[in-house]
């Protein structure tokens, strides 16, 4: 189904349409109902009645600024999560090219704690414009070392990873040699942990949503040009560089900022896109599905990281780790003996 | 050159640190203890710590070098592929199930996680059509090191009170570890060695493929199994004492080779002297940059070993 718009078109199919649909109406439905569990279970009335005012101040305190800026956040997080591991995985065509094995996001978290230690953290923007610089520098040294003529998916995996851990030792100097305060600041930013997040994180994401999101769709329409193969992509009209140029800087823009208001929420930008790349059945990775799993992921994890397996509250980048990993096996698993 | 080397970094580990101290002395504070400021930090710390070191770091080395042989993969590391985070899992694991362990239960723990996780990897990244894949391997042990180690925090999460004390050891640290420690690795240590000693020959003939090891007399199920027995126990020791370190295993035998040439007869010796010598300079570092407070060793040597990563990738058209 194709729709246009003036001299835009897109083409529509069916499932992951569905599928994002059905990501989202999950998304939204496990939000309202994440919204009346937690240590003081809420009834559905109560909830809203917090939002017209009627409850009392305590309510209107835990569910205005407590448990709604926690779920916002979870879902914007996770949906600039999956929809850069999705831009990610599409332009370098390898299934496993996500934020965090291509040490984009270590990078990010680098330099967000450097911010931190360094005490320029008061303002909102700053936090935000470190852990943009940090990716940015980060994705251009690993395209940069493993560029040799041209590009092999592995290699990219592999500097990436080499980087990654360059990134997270520079996190650990930095807070062991960052006094006390900032020290359990950086540390409790680190765990990728969505409690005790605010408003102002919560605007930083959605900023970067605003802003990159859109352009990010629109020049992905060129992806499916570009799997036929450079060629082909070029004599449909594609500028194949520069749209390949701006993807990689819109995925590293979405995963910096995620990363500066959520913490590395690890693995989601891997799992969303693969997600929902099966459940749609489509060769490419659909981009808008990505983004719908990849919420729904984040806050799924969150409502088991906060429901406490074992009785105890974990970070939601606890739990996204494991399930990550998890399907990473899995895939290497399937790749190794299909 | 590797010996003077050793001896350079014993002797700078022992005199640097917060309270530096010239080499009179801190030779009469060695030797002869008044129970001093100084006598007490370099007998109470700095001793142990580069004893610990010198056993960590030749353990890691040469187990490195086994799983480079092993995997014919020139990326393998005991940290890279998960074996020492499986080794540091269940060492937390069996603190939270049986109270705070003694070192031996310690040790015998961190020995069934290395044998179990190497197994599990070997078996994952081997398997099929890309089984010889060398990046596959580092990413099965990517995901198997990110597994394992959230879920070493989720437990010592679980655990806090009595868990507190692994927090700096997980990143790779000298600092704080008992020499007493050493005792309880010592079993691990020595079997590890006197089974890397026998194996050393066979290395060369398993680089060569299972074919020409076959046809050049090698029992290969038999020293896969030895040398991964062997590997595992050497690093399940270097945890036990000195935490996940990675990257030891990945620089040393590259350097070695760089040195002494490709036969393992002598890469395994050399990396014997490499790698207390990168250990103990990571730990030195670590004491220095931003002294008076320290980084773990681990975090020097992931910041030394990463770029060697990077550059070993570089030079492989093959990857």
């Amino acid at each position: 189904m194709a729709v246009r718009v003036g001299t835009v078109s897109v083409v529509l199919r069916p499932r992951p349409l569905i599928v994002t649909a059905l990501a989202s109406v999950a998304a939204v439905g496990l939000a309202l109902w994440s919204m009346t569990v937690g240590e003081l279970p809420l009834s559905p009335g109560e909830v809203a009645a917090a939002f017209t005012g009627d409850a009392d101040a305590a309510v209107t305190y835990i569910v205005v600024d407590v448990r709604l800026p926690r779920l916002v956040l979870a879902v914007l997080a996770g949906a600039a999560f999956g929809l850069a591991g999705a831009v990610l995985q599409s332009v370098t065509g390898n299934p496993l090219a996500s934020p965090d094995l291509l040490g984009v996001a270590a990078g990010a978290g680098a330099a967000a704690v450097t911010c931190i230690v360094l005490g320029f953290d008061g303002s909102a923007a700053s936090l935000s414009l470190f852990a943009l610089a940090g990716g940015l520098l980060t994705a251009a040294t690993v395209f940069g070392l493993a560029w040799r003529g041209g590009m092999r998916g592995t290699r990219m995996l592999l500097v990436g990873i080499g980087l990654g851990a360059v990134g997270n030792a520079v996190t650990s100097l930095l807070i062991a040699s960052a006094g006390y305060e900032d020290a359990a600041r950086a540390t409790t930013w680190l765990i990728g942990d969505l409690s005790g997040r605010g408003w102002g994180d919560v605007h930083r994401v959605g900023w970067a949503l605003l802003v990159a999101g859109p352009p990010t769709l629109l020049v992905g329409r060129s992806l499916r040009s570009l799997r036929l193969g450079d060629a082909v992509a070029a004599a449909l009209g594609v500028r194949i560089t520069r749209a390949r140029v701006a993807l990689l800087l819109l995925a590293v823009v979405l995963t910096a900022c995620a990363t500066a208001g959520a913490g590395p929420i690890a693995f989601v930008g891997l799992l969303a896109p693969l997600i929902a790349a099966r459940a749609s059945a489509t060769a490419e990775t659909p981009l808008v599905a990505s983004a719908a799993t990849g919420a729904l992921l984040v806050l799924v994890s969150d409502l088991v990281a906060r429901s406490g397996p074992l009785g105890l509250e974990l970070p939601v980048g606890a739990v996204t780790a494991v399930l990550g990993a998890v399907a990473l096996l899995l895939i290497l698993h399937r790749a190794n003996t299909a | 050159m590797a010996v003077v080397l050793l001896a350079g970094t014993v002797l700078a580990s022992l005199l640097l640190g917060t309270k530096s101290a010239d080499l009179g002395s801190t030779w009469r504070a060695l030797v002869a203890p008044d129970g001093g400021e100084l006598a007490s930090v370099v007998h109470g710390l700095r001793v142990p710590r580069t004893v610990l070191g010198v056993v960590a770091g030749a353990a890691l080395a040469v187990a490195g070098a086994q799983f480079q042989a092993l995997t014919r993969n020139a990326l393998a590391d005991p940290g890279l592929l998960g074996v020492s985070a499986g080794a540091a899992l269940a060492i937390v694991a069996g603190t939270a199930l049986l109270g705070a362990l003694t070192p031996p239960v310690a040790a015998a723990a961190a020995l069934v996680g290395a044998l179990a996780t190497s197994t599990v990897v070997f078996t994952l990244a081997t398997r099929g059509r890309h089984g010889g894949n060398p990046a596959t391997l580092i990413i099965t042990g990517v995901a198997v090191t990110t597994l394992l180690a959230s879920l070493t925090t989720v437990i010592a999460l679980s655990d806090q009170a009595s868990l507190d004390s692994y927090r700096f050891w997980l990143v790779g640290a000298l600092a704080g570890r008992e020499l007493s420690l050493l005792w309880s690795a010592l079993p691990l240590v020595v079997f590890g060695a006197l089974v890397a000693g026998g194996t050393a020959r066979r290395l060369d003939a398993l680089v060569l493929g299972d074919d020409v090891a076959r046809a050049l007399g090698t029992r290969v199920a038999r020293t896969r199994a030895a040398v991964t027995c062997s590997a595992a126990a050497l690093t399940a020791a270097a945890v036990a004492l000195a935490g996940p370190v990675t990257f030891v295993g990945l620089v040393a035998p590259h350097v070695a080779r760089a040195l002494v040439g490709p036969n393992y007869t002598r890469v395994l010796p050399t990396c014997l002297v490499l790698g207390p010598v990168l250990v103990l300079a990571a730990d030195v570092a670590g004491r220095l940059v931003i002294a008076p407070s320290e980084v773990q060793t681990g975090v020097v040597m992931a910041l030394l070993g990463a770029p060697v990563l990077v550059a070993v990738v570089r030079r492989r058209a093959l990857l």
